[in-house]
């Protein structure tokens, strides 16, 4: 709050559009006074300036730049595959490409399929996680653990998915085979849960690999949601307060609502995180080439674990194929990047949040 | 005295509001009974239940059950005292209080399973030798990282050296040049923070391995690729701290602007700028995937970056942890220990130097 200075010039009066005449005005004790309008700052730049801009400039457009020739050189490698497969690339489901199989014996159909899933169920357990993080942090946590508690959760991003790769393979697999067996006992009538034979194989799933991606997708959202509820105006959530609200009650009426264009762009940066994991599901999943309603049993794929995987064998074809795939991720999870900075740029929370 | 009592009354000059803030709702000591009394209610309940009455077993279950109970006694105790306006907020502080904590356990557990992997199998010899000599069959405790660490600062430095300016620059033309693009290039700057690493890594295969081979330079290149928008945001985050009237009294002074922000905004801004190329390291250090189709990796010493498969900590841990002998599994574990070990050194002196900023500010 700036103090307000007990004689305001009517400075109302004068604008730029007001025109370039000077306008008289009057101070209800002096004598009348001319206030000028704004002079038009004309900014005369040297040599040197414009070269700076010219440079700064070119760095930033370069990102734009970059962008257009990763699709570019993506698509053209991707072209004979596209041209050799046609359609079939992306209604097939197996993935035996040429030198084995052919031209309509491979499709991303599947590889996208199981790449959803992941990021679904790392989704459905990230965006509540994630929220009540960031509620806790800006609402409820004392000033003493806000700090750390920021730093730990910033830290689980740094953690490099090789880590959770190796982690979620040795160490939380075989753990959550009581939980998926669980699942399946008591929840089995849901086609997601229900066994596809009578001896199921329960560790390297996608379930496993979901739980193991929304780790990795809990900080991203987290921050961003974080800074978007930091913002709520102090006036607004003190007033729910002061009407007699519980705290819940300010949250619910107040934080939650405001934040709304920053809890979905979080929640979509998270999911585009989630599309493009790579190395810690394909050292968690066994890969399977058919789709399946059965999330918890062994066997899921994504396009990037299958293209880390495959790469060191393929060649001409098949190698163009690998490049399809990415391409299809590439222009997938671009659009839901781009998408999620434009939701939360444009919403009223968002303005200004990094994301 | 009389004076004193009086103005003790209305209101004098002790008794001013002394600026701490007011919190809207103070915690009894009852309402710790009735958490204690819940949680402890409802672990007896559950434990009964589970262990005693019901042939169920493993932690996890449990833990599921005691939370869902804990809730359920709790809202029924304090709706039964308060009311259910109360309940509710009590029990929805409770959640979010024990879901937020509840984060950093598979942050420990991640951290401690990984160390306690790796230290069992870890020597000096680690950081002086190479793996040349070590075979799937070689003891567990035989491992050398040399080659790996050379890889590894080989390459991250490379791509420092690329993406650092580009993302300074890049911060520079959002914040002080604000030319026309400075829209669209924000939105692809955030947008390209999410671009799956394995595209990266695919784009520079297309690009450049192709004609070039594998190199340690290729793996440079496509690792810019993802430092690029790291570096470019945490910068502009700074640039933007920068008070304008720094910018104004050095342009009043006749300065032009590229000499202002060279030598007013930049410096001013010299850690925050330490802190986002810290924070660009941590991000490409532990990265696996893009490596496999740029450098390849390699088992033997390689210094020269532009020639030849090179090896990285990352791309090391990935190929020895999908052999099939235990003792390379073994020292994957190793690998993945002393990567760690950086990226929390990088990570704790991004935060120092964020902090230094912060105290200067």
């Amino acid at each position: 709050m700036r103090p307000a200075s007990p004689i305001r010039p009517p400075t109302t009066a004068v604008g730029p559009s007001e025109g370039k005449e000077p306008v008289a005005t009057r101070i209800d004790d002096g004598p009348p006074r001319t206030v000028p309008s704004p002079r038009e700052v004309v900014a005369l730049r040297t040599k040197g300036d414009r070269v700076f801009r010219g440079v700064a400039t070119g760095a930033g457009s370069f990102t734009l730049i970059l962008l257009v020739l990763i699709g570019t050189f993506l698509f053209l490698r991707a072209m004979p595959a596209f041209k050799d497969a046609g359609w079939s690339f992306f209604t097939q489901t197996d993935w035996v490409p040429p030198p084995r199989g052919t031209s309509t014996s491979y499709g991303v159909l599947a590889l996208l399929y199981w790449t959803v899933v992941i990021a679904i169920i790392a989704m459905v357990i990230a965006i509540p996680v994630s929220m009540a993080a960031a509620l806790f942090i800006t609402e409820y946590a004392p000033r003493w653990l806000k700090g750390p508690l920021t730093s730990l959760i910033d830290l689980l991003a740094a953690v490099p998915s090789l880590i959770y790769g190796m982690w979620g393979a040795y160490f939380l697999s075989s753990r959550m085979v009581g939980t998926s067996e669980w699942l399946a006992n008591h929840l089995g009538f849901l086609p997601i849960f229900k066994p596809t034979n009578p001896y199921p194989i329960y560790g390297p799933s996608a379930f496993v690999a979901g739980v193991v991606v929304s780790l990795m997708v809990i900080p991203i959202t987290t921050s961003v949601t974080r800074e978007v509820f930091s913002q709520v105006p102090p006036g607004e959530k003190e007033g729910a307060l002061a009407l007699g609200g519980t705290r819940w009650g300010m949250i619910r009426a107040v934080v939650l609502p405001f934040g709304r264009g920053g809890i979905i762009g979080g929640s979509m940066l998270g999911l585009g995180r989630a599309l493009g994991e790579t190395i810690a599901i394909l050292l968690i999943i066994s890969p399977i080439f058919y789709i399946r309603a059965n999330v918890i049993e062994a066997g899921a794929n994504s396009i990037a674990a299958h293209i880390a995987n495959a790469f060191g064998e393929a060649s001409g074809i098949s190698l163009s194929a690998l490049l399809a795939a990415g391409f299809v991720l590439f222009v997938m999870t671009l659009l839901v990047n781009v998408g999620a900075a434009t939701v939360i740029n444009r919403s009223r929370s968002g303005a200004g949040v990094e994301i | 005295m009389v004076l004193d009592a009086v103005r003790s009354r209305i209101g004098g000059p002790e008794t001013q509001p002394s600026g701490k803030p007011i919190t809207p709702r103070n915690f009894h000591p009852k309402d710790i009974v009735v958490v204690v009394g819940a949680a402890g209610g409802s672990f007896g309940l559950v434990w009964l239940i589970f262990s005693q009455l019901l042939p169920l077993q493993g932690i996890q279950g449990f833990l599921i059950l005691w939370a869902v109970a804990f809730v359920v006694m709790y809202y029924v105790a304090t709706r039964e005292m308060d009311g259910t306006i109360v309940a509710r907020d009590r029990v929805m502080a409770a959640i979010i209080t024990v879901v937020a904590i509840g984060i950093t356990i598979p942050l420990i557990l991640i951290l401690g399973y990984v160390t306690a992997k790796g230290i069992h199998f870890i020597r000096v010899a680690f950081f002086t030798t190479t793996m040349e000599n070590v075979g799937p069959l070689s003891p567990s405790s035989e491992t050398g990282g040399l080659q790996a660490i050379v890889g590894t600062v080989e390459q991250v430095g490379i791509a420092m050296l690329i993406a650092v300016p580009l993302g300074v620059m890049t911060a520079v033309y959002l914040n002080e040049v604000r030319g026309r693009l400075r829209r669209p290039v924000r939105i692809f700057v955030d947008a390209m923070s999410g671009t799956p690493s394995i595209v990266a890594g695919l784009f520079i295969f297309a690009m450049f391995v192709t004609g070039h081979g594998f190199s340690g330079f290729a793996a440079a290149l496509a690792l810019s690729v993802l430092m690029l928008p790291t570096v470019t945001r945490a910068t502009e985050v700074v640039l933007r701290l920068v008070p304008d009237g720094l910018r104004e009294a050095s342009l009043a002074l006749g300065s032009p602007e590229w000499r202002t922000t060279w030598k007013v905004v930049l410096p001013t801004a010299r850690s925050g700028v330490i802190t986002a190329i810290l924070l660009g390291i941590a991000r490409v250090v532990g990265e696996t995937a893009p490596l496999i189709m740029t450098s390849f990796g390699n088992n033997s010493l390689n210094v020269n970056p532009f020639s030849g498969p090179q090896a990285s900590m990352p791309l090391s841990a990935f190929k020895l942890f999908q052999s099939s002998q235990t003792a390379d599994v073994d020292r994957a574990w190793v690998f993945a220990f002393v990567l760690i070990a950086m990226v929390l050194v990088l990570f704790v002196a991004a935060r120092r130097s964020a902090q230094r900023q912060l105290v200067r500010r």
